[in-house]
């Protein structure tokens, strides 16, 4: 039996748990929308929820998407978590431009730890007041050769197509390289 | 006169009490099958320990225990080569680096670790050597020895009973396929999310401990908590990982960390497999 990982980051509530929820099999967890009794507040200095979804591919292969936890205080986690992943996702809350300079803190954080490949997901392009990829693109300052995919997390069409871009980088990466 | 045994006959709780009762200065030595160790005490209490050749090296504490990063302890070896720990420790608290609270907590922690670790020693030999204190340059503390034992006590135990629970650690673990708890409901500790995070059928447990620096006592009792939480299950050893587990080298910072080289790597991925993720998310 073989497992991959992708990892799901990007900002507190910027709808990783979503995404991941649309896809997968199985029951996904995440507390970060729980916070708010004050014991829970206590709680979440000490826990960290878990967040991760799988996708059989066969008998012998299983996907696993990772999500990251996206308050600041938990970026000790974020390392841990990139170990071994096949490529990851950056969700950016698209309705949010109070969190663009968040994602991009994330987004240079994970290249760091791991060259592997990325995509952007510009989640909540169903809502009017959306930034457009394109505009996205600019203010998180992507390079060229990185995609910036429109999204709905909670569409699972919308997430099938964010994770097939990411697949097709991988490949494309491969075929640079030679693989 | 040095007071000699057999660990079999007299264990390292019966020890301690002693120690503790006398009032006793002096280093106990400790040779188990594997393992060596020795703990320091002043009048009764425990002011120092070291296992298996290592002493307690201050500035890689430090960075185990997230008081400095990696880059941090690399400038500040550069600068005080040579000089011992407490010199160092003085110079980091006055420099603001790091508050005095944080290195003794920092040091009692280890030390109390390292002896939690020699209770489960049940064969070996011991020498109390009175008076005898090799601590010189060394940062020392104080540790009354009541809580120790009783905890260590507590500790042994649990170690009993976690063995009989999991008796090897060169198995792998795979998550449930229906885990019994609600997993809306479960929450994880970062030490258990660490765990969790390389749970895969190609890392024995053994080698998931070592990367995350984990004593097997704590990665007995995580696996313990996750298997009766019904998250995880225990599958047969993998075969040899030579084969399962090339790939490319960590990232440089998980390097620069000095784990230990386990087979926990990134995955090979041929392309073949890639278009088999694409193949079955198409038919989502």
């Amino acid at each position: 039996m073989q497992t991959l990982k992708i990892v799901v980051t990007g900002p507190f509530s910027s709808g990783k748990t979503e995404f991941i929820q649309s896809v997968s099999e199985i029951d996904v967890v995440s507390t970060e929308k729980k916070i708010s009794s004050r014991a829970e507040r206590i709680k979440q200095a000490t826990t960290v929820a878990m967040d991760f979804g799988r996708i059989t591919i066969d008998e012998e292969l299983i996907l696993y998407l990772f999500g990251t936890p996206g308050q600041r205080r938990f970026d000790f986690m974020w390392e841990i978590l990139s170990e071994g992943m096949l490529g990851f996702v950056v969700m950016v809350d698209s309705t949010r431009p109070e969190t663009f300079r968040e994602a991009q803190r994330i987004l240079d954080t994970f290249r760091a730890y791991s060259p592997v490949p990325y995509i952007v997901a510009a989640n909540k392009q169903d809502m009017k007041d959306a930034w457009p990829p394109d505009d996205l693109r600019i203010v998180l300052k992507i390079e060229p050769g990185i995609k910036v995919v429109p999204c709905v997390a909670r569409n699972r069409e919308s997430v099938k197509q964010v994770l097939l871009e990411l697949l097709y980088s991988i490949l494309e990466v491969m075929d640079q390289s030679g693989e | 006169m040095a007071l000699k045994g057999n660990l079999k006959d007299f264990g390292i709780t019966q020890l301690l009490n002693l120690i503790n009762l006398a009032r006793k200065t002096g280093t106990l030595y400790l040779e188990g099958p594997q393992n060596k160790a020795y703990l320091c005490f002043r009048e009764g209490a425990l002011v120092y320990a070291a296992a298996d050749g290592q002493e307690l090296s201050l500035l890689p504490l430090l960075q185990q225990a997230g008081k400095l990063t990696a880059e941090q302890v690399r400038v500040i070896t550069a600068n005080v080569a040579g000089k011992p720990d407490r010199d160092v420790a003085m110079m980091l608290i006055q420099s603001g680096h790091i508050q005095q609270q944080e290195v003794v907590q920092s040091v009692r922690q280890h030390i109390v670790n390292l002896v939690y670790r020699v209770f489960s020693w049940n064969t070996g030999t011991f020498r109390f050597e009175p008076a005898e204190l090799p601590i010189q340059g060394k940062l020392v503390t104080s540790i009354a020895l009541e809580n120790v034992i009783m905890e260590g006590s507590r500790r042994l135990k649990e170690y009993e009973r976690l063995q009989d629970e999991l008796p090897s650690l060169d198995v792998a673990l795979k998550f449930a396929e229906k885990p019994n708890t609600p997993l809306r409901d479960v929450n994880l500790t970062v030490e258990e999310w660490r765990v969790i995070s390389f749970v895969n059928p190609r890392n024995t447990i053994q080698q998931i401990a070592q990367y995350n620096n984990m004593s097997e006592f704590q990665i007995r009792k995580i696996v313990y908590g996750l298997l009766q939480a019904g998250l995880v299950e225990i599958i047969r050893p993998p075969r040899q990982v030579t084969d399962a587990s090339v790939g490319e080298p960590r990232s440089v910072k998980v390097e620069e960390r000095d784990r230990t080289d386990a087979t926990v790597r990134r995955p090979d991925v041929k392309r073949g497999l890639i278009h088999k993720l694409i193949d079955r998310i198409r038919e989502l």
